[in-house]
């Protein structure tokens, strides 16, 4: 039974990333990927949240520790938050998370912030899929992983 | 308490149970801590499929519910009702997503397999976290409030007060009416526009229930439906409307002359001026960037003139604030600006026009009393060209949309023309008629045999000045050659654009905008008037290109929304808000900062949240470095419960 590209898939890494998505854009953005039926890596797994300046550092910190490979936080555009001035809360706080990631020795690539539309859910598949094209040249996160 | 917890997967039909092995996932599930109903089945929401749930819920004692299927933009209320009716709170009924996020947009059933079941098992531990919340009640604010009074916002408050609700109608410019003032006659019954608008802007005036505010603009707005807060900027009033008698010794004196905006620059107008005949407000108004009275060394002619003291230059512009239950936006069009097309030569040659222009020249109320005259030598045009999609259907250039009203007016102008100038010919460029509307095929039809209308099948390339002609370059596609024509006017039907202002109305009000700038509705099907912020409604051309009957029955769509809305006592209010855990909080006011809604304050060293003014947007608990804060069912512990449900 040979299958080339079965066999690759099997051996090729796939990350495991957490998708942070407040709900009014990004949540509804990749609803209308689901609507338009664009096809993109299921890697990432959606957790809908109020709003991207509801997330917490803890939350990244968590799902690193639990082991993801990617966190992903996806909001508003700049000036579209649903609530007025969240996204640019999350904007300036999830900088300082990057710049903390990079201190502690992980690689700040496996952090990604974007802002999709309610009205981008072509823009939602790419970013996944461009997220987990990234993650699989860096391979498994293993710094913040917790030893269990 | 136990968890009782239950899990409902559903199969969509094959929409999800093509990709989705839902049984596994219900299967799979069961074994999880605290679930004890696991199930799939081919419709939930379908009646026997909510009959399900409520049995289950009784049958299993459930403290908690996830419902494994599409968005719950879709159906989360479907479920929460259900719940209820088996006396489970609604909100210990969660939706997972499997559907939208999952089934659909992957093909591998193992991988959207797994994928469906991380999902849903978030899902569940978030419900386990769940508290038994139950809507806040908030009191309603019966009135409302009309952003732009054309025919949109016209009928919008007239609809409103006709219900018994005050309104607050609010317009930038001087007069109510909007573009729909400025047209001389209506497709396609040829109805004067001012006989059958007039009526209603009396209506306006003197109902006792409408505050008119005219020259006013909504600065900023705060609270939530049923209870906004709405500042009101209104210019300083140099004219007491109700000392003036509208007697015209100001303007004779006026040594300023500007172009009349009413008259869409055809004709001047005096710094101080009466907008036209039938204006409401009726009086005299001062445009404060033309007059040099504001300054009293310069002039003061119009004060001295003024005999009953109504001209003061001393007043300042006003801020009102108002509370305000719902509002209707109605902002209008403009017409994308002729300055876009250099190559029909529109601001270059005088009598190259707008399609308002060529209504100021129609109609009995302009420059020229109806007299169909070229600007530039008041000579009568025997040939006149009219260009249709100037601006519309142009991806490339303009506007990549139809804006759907010019075919008709285009058809009109050329008939008033023919009316006015009977051995006259008009030429019409056109990429398609599109002509959908009550008598509306039949009057194009007529406009071609009755008026000898040549329509023409193609674009104009270009037009330019020679010999006192407009030489219009352009194509016959059907004839499949190039056409010229020597013609003594030509006459633009450009594209309708959202009225300047409109992207600023609508960040200060946080309703979105679509792709061409236009009002974003709710749903462009099932929530055609309804904005994405809850107690905001759109009527009119603000939300896209449309005619006037269009525009009121949006209106009184509109109206009537609001009607409901405000019909009741109290507006149920999300109890998923902010808590503090007291405890742990130490006052450092990270979160008062944080909260967009000034909803926190310190009590007594601690932050306290208004139940009412939070709108659980979280930003409070993402900045908290205590973890003293959550937003109700979305807390921390249920996010890192939801991250490990994931990674496990």
């Amino acid at each position: 039974m040979s299958n080339p590209s079965k066999v690759t898939k099997a051996e090729e890494f796939e990350p495991r990333i957490v998708a942070f998505l407040c709900k009014w854009c990004s949540s509804a953005g990749s609803d209308l990927a689901g609507v338009s039926r664009i096809q993109y890596s299921a890697n990432a797994t959606p957790i809908t949240i109020p709003c991207s300046g509801s997330v917490s550092p803890m939350f990244i910190l968590s799902a690193f520790n639990k082991g993801a490979d990617g966190v992903l936080i996806s909001g508003c555009h700049p000036g579209d938050c649903h609530y007025m001035e969240g996204n640019y809360l999350a904007r300036r706080k999830l900088y300082l998370v990057k710049e903390l990631l990079q201190f502690i020795g992980l690689e700040s690539e496996r952090f990604r912030m974007s802002w999709v539309s309610a009205a981008e859910g072509a823009k939602f598949a790419e970013v996944v899929d461009e997220f987990v094209e990234d993650l699989r040249v860096l391979g498994p996160q293993n710094r913040l992983k917790a030893k269990r | 308490m136990t968890k009782r917890t239950g899990v409902f997967v559903c199969h969509c039909g094959k929409n999800i149970a093509a990709t989705v092995d839902v049984k596994k996932v219900a299967q799979d599930l069961a074994k999880d801590d605290g679930v004890v109903f696991s199930e799939d089945y081919v419709y939930m929401c379908s009646d026997p499929g909510q009959t399900a749930v409520i049995d289950a819920i009784k049958d299993n004692d459930l403290n908690g519910m996830v419902i494994s299927c599409c968005s719950p933009t879709l159906h989360e209320k479907t479920f929460r009702d259900a719940s209820e009716l088996g006396d489970l709170y609604a909100f210990q009924c969660e939706i997972a997503n499997i559907r939208e996020q999952c089934a659909w947009v992957h093909n591998d059933m193992e991988v959207a397999t797994e994928k469906a079941l991380k999902i849903t098992r978030a899902s569940v531990r978030r419900v386990q976290h769940n508290q038994a919340l139950e809507p806040i009640g908030v009191p309603v604010t019966r009135r409302a409030l009309v952003v732009g009074a054309g025919i949109a916002g016209i009928q919008a408050a007239l609809d409103l007060t006709d219900a018994g609700l005050d309104v607050i109608l609010v317009e930038k410019q001087a007069t109510i009416g909007g573009n729909m003032l400025k047209l001389s006659e209506t497709f396609p019954t040829l109805d004067c526009s001012q006989c059958i608008l007039s009526p209603k802007m009396v209506s306006v005036s003197k109902n006792s229930k409408i505050k008119l505010m005219t020259e006013s603009e909504v600065e900023s707005i705060s609270g939530f439906v049923g209870n906004f807060k709405v500042k009101i900027k209104k210019k300083a009033e140099f004219v007491d409307p109700e000392l003036c008698k509208l007697r015209d010794d100001c303007t004779p004196v006026c040594p300023v002359a500007v172009p009349n905006e009413y008259d869409v620059g055809l004709t001047n107008r005096r710094a101080i001026h009466i907008p036209f005949a039938q204006a409401i407000p009726a009086s005299f108004t001062l445009d404060e960037e033309a007059c040099l009275g504001l300054d009293p060394v310069v002039c003061g002619k119009c004060e001295e003139v003024c005999d009953v003291g109504a001209i003061d230059y001393d007043k300042k512009p006003t801020v009102t604030e108002e509370d305000i239950g719902a509002i209707v936006v109605s902002t209008g069009f403009d017409l994308y600006g002729m300055e876009h097309m250099g190559e029909f030569g529109g601001g270059r040659y005088p009598d190259v026009l707008d399609g308002l222009q060529f209504e100021r020249l129609c109609s009995a109320s302009g420059a020229t009393e109806g007299d169909i005259l070229r600007p530039s030598d008041h000579k009568v045009p025997k040939e006149v060209v009219f260009i249709q999609c100037s601006g519309s259907r142009d991806p490339e250039n303009h506007c990549a949309y139809c804006s759907k009203i010019c075919c008709m007016y285009t058809a009109k102008h050329a008939t008033l023309y023919k009316h006015h100038v009977p051995d006259g010919q008009a030429y019409i460029f056109y990429i398609d008629i599109r002509s959908g509307g009550k008598g509306y095929e039949e009057f194009v039809q007529r406009s071609m045999e009755n008026d000898g209308v040549i329509y023409l099948r193609g674009r104009v390339s270009k037009v330019y000045e020679k010999d006192g002609k407009l030489k219009v370059m352009g194509v016959d596609t059907l004839a499949g050659r190039n056409v010229e024509i020597n013609a003594d006017m030509v006459v633009l039907a450009q594209a309708m654009e959202p009225s300047k202002g409109t992207a600023e109305i609508a960040k200060i009000l946080k309703i979105g905008r679509d792709k061409d700038g236009f009002l974003a509705e709710a749903h462009p099907k099932l929530k055609p008037v309804e904005s994405v912020t809850a107690g905001i409604f759109l009527a009119g051309a603000a939300q896209g290109p449309k005619d006037i009957p269009e525009t009121v029955s949006q209106a009184g769509a509109a109206a009537s929304k609001v009607i409901a809305l405000l019909s009741k006592d109290q507006l149920a209010h999300s109890p998923t808000v902010a808590k503090v855990r007291d405890p742990y909080c130490t006052g450092c006011e990270m979160c008062v900062d944080a909260c967009p809604y000034d909803a926190i304050a310190l009590v007594d060293g601690k932050a306290h949240v208004n139940e009412v003014l939070c709108e659980g947007c979280g930003s409070c608990a993402g900045v908290c470095v205590r973890a003293a804060i959550d937003v109700k069912n979305v807390t921390q512990l249920q996010v890192h419960e939801m991250i490990s449900a994931i990674m496990a």
